[in-house]
């Protein structure tokens, strides 16, 4: 299908960390089942390093595909380094999102943000909070929509 | 291997549809409105694909009008009916939540001209009754817009009964029989209606041609300026190639259509019995009054986008609601107008048949539905929190 590139459907007929870590140590959920996309992120912390991750998505082949993407491109990294990591970056490593999709892309950056800020708060890590989105879609009432990608 | 079982978004052409239209690209290529020969035999031919559809419709050729396909029609029959009530100082329209987005886009245009619109309720079953339509019509209401059968979910709605509310009341009542024609038996003077609209593609017919019928003595307004085509009512040269290929479709599927429905209503069974199987799954729209070839399903934990990649990987062309709105994030306008909450209406499931599928079909489709449902239900965080119990399933159980 020519809506999505071929590294999106890759991505998307064999995501790659899909599934769930069940003593993880961080864990973020973004978005809304009422939008239409819902992104989960666990993350297994090493010290400082990202020594595993995992997701599950209800949402569109973008969504799942974003998952996937953000997961590889952090996996094995400092967290540091992963809180770096922006919707731009995904959305480029699978060489472009339909405009109308790029929302999917957002998401996934705001999941491992808040699966990292979800560690840090667990074990009493003091964390600068400007580095986290101050609202995640979560609490939403209206969805993010292709005249928002503007801001993503 | 592919299966097609998009049929409400369009068909694959008839050979007997494609065979009709190629003499008129190289052989009768004239214009209809030329004065010399080869003009005058694409008039001829013109006057004979107007009487067959005509025919087909039990009108009289002259109440028929060439258009584009059923969104110009819609849109042609909407504004005429309204601008003929405004001349008599009605100003009142009557239509439902789940037409076509060609009707829908023009009320709201006409409601910026100054109309105001009820649009009636569709009910969890997707059907609106006689007796609505009767409760919701006022002095001032011009014209009722009823579609005959919903594209989405393939609902039939009561045409000739709500006809006959209107007629009653002396005012207008418009269908889009775009899903209708060729499945089920269209005559408009045992519908009552005045105007109708239908298109080739859905048939088995040409892309870019459609037709309206308009009651004799209903004055059509041209929604496309120019020449006095159409007897003033459709400017533009006709597409005369489309046209015969309409009329040829049109016969067809009309002279098959008793046995085809036959058919498909056992394919149509099969296939809702089969994917019922699914927990946490409803069929939407009424059962039994639904067009022959029409399944639509809802699967909670899941987004319909998804869904029909994964079938489109294993050969299955599906949709997840009207291939109008894909382009749209948000849930189709026919689902929630049921009632359905929008995170039902995500995963969303439209499976449109045609003659040319099979039992085995079916059967492959039911086996891939349920595979997929089932991985995508596997890697859903909603899915896993409704299992778990952390939140409570809405669809309680299968159908």
């Amino acid at each position: 299908m020519a809506l999505y590139s071929d590294v999106v459907m890759d991505h998307f007929r064999n995501p790659r960390n899909v599934g769930v870590l069940e003593d993880a140590d961080g864990v973020g959920e973004v978005g809304n089942a009422k939008c239409g996309d819902i992104m989960k992120i666990y993350l297994k912390i090493d010290g400082d390093r990202i020594q595993d991750v995992r997701f599950e998505t209800f949402g569109c082949g973008s969504a799942i595909a974003s998952s996937s993407m953000a997961t590889e491109l952090i996996k094995g990294k400092p967290l540091s380094e992963a809180l770096t990591l922006t919707n731009r970056a995904v959305a480029e490593a699978l060489d472009g999102l339909p405009a109308h999709k790029l929302h999917c892309s957002v998401l996934a950056e705001e999941a491992i943000k808040a699966a990292i800020q979800d560690y840090y708060e667990r074990n009493g890590i003091p964390y600068d909070a400007a580095l986290f989105p101050q609202e995640s879609s979560h609490g939403h009432d209206h969805c993010c929509c292709a005249s928002e990608t503007e801001a993503c | 291997m592919s299966i097609y079982v998009d049929n409400a978004a369009t068909t694959k052409m008839s050979p007997a549809a494609m065979q009709a239209m190629l003499p008129y690209f190289d052989q009768i290529y004239g214009n209809p409105s030329s004065l010399h020969s080869e003009g005058q035999r694409a008039a001829e031919a013109l006057a004979g694909a107007r009487a067959r559809i005509a025919a087909r419709l039990g009108c009289q050729p002259r109440e028929i009008t060439f258009t584009s396909g059923g969104s110009e029609a819609d849109t042609q029959a909407l504004l005429s009916a309204a601008h003929l009530g405004a001349r008599k100082g009605k100003w009142h329209i009557i239509s439902t939540a789940f037409e076509h987005h060609a009707v829908l886009h023009t009320l709201e245009a006409l409601e910026r001209q100054g109309f105001s619109v009820t649009l009636l309720d569709v009910h969890e079953n997707g059907l609106v009754t006689p007796e609505q339509v009767k409760a919701a019509l006022r002095p001032d209401t011009c014209l009722v817009s009823v579609m005959y059968a919903n594209n989405e979910i393939g609902t039939v709605q009561p045409i000739g009964e709500i006809g006959r509310v209107c007629r009653e009341a002396g005012v207008l009542f418009h269908t889009d029989a775009v899903q209708a024609v060729g499945h089920l038996p269209i005559h408009v003077g045992e519908l009552q209606v005045d105007l109708l609209s239908l298109s080739a593609h859905k048939v088995h017919g040409p892309k870019g041609v459609g037709a309206l019928y308009a009651r004799k003595g209903i004055p059509l307004e041209s929604v496309i300026y120019g020449g006095a085509q159409e007897r003033d009512r459709r400017a533009g040269t006709e597409n005369l190639p489309a046209i015969l290929g309409m009329a040829a479709a049109l016969e067809e599927s009309c002279a098959h259509m008793e046995e085809r429905a036959r058919t498909l209503t056992l394919l149509r069974e099969r296939l809702i019995d089969g994917l019922s199987q699914i927990p946490h799954a409803v069929l939407n729209g009424d059962r039994a009054r639904r067009l022959p070839g029409n399944v639509s399903f809802c699967f909670e934990g899941i987004e319909g986008e998804s869904l029909l990649l994964l079938l489109d990987d294993r050969g299955i062309r599906a949709s997840s609601g009207s291939a109008c709105t894909s382009g749209s994030l948000d849930p189709s306008h026919v689902l929630l107008a049921l009632g359905r909450p929008h995170e039902i209406a995500h995963g969303s499931l439209r499976l449109t048949l045609s003659h040319e599928n099979t039992q085995e079909d079916v059967d492959a489709v039911i086996r891939a539905v349920t595979e997929v449902v089932a991985y995508l239900r596997s890697i859903s965080p909603v899915w896993r929190d409704l299992t778990s119990g952390k939140t409570e399933f809405i669809l309680k159980e299968a159908v």
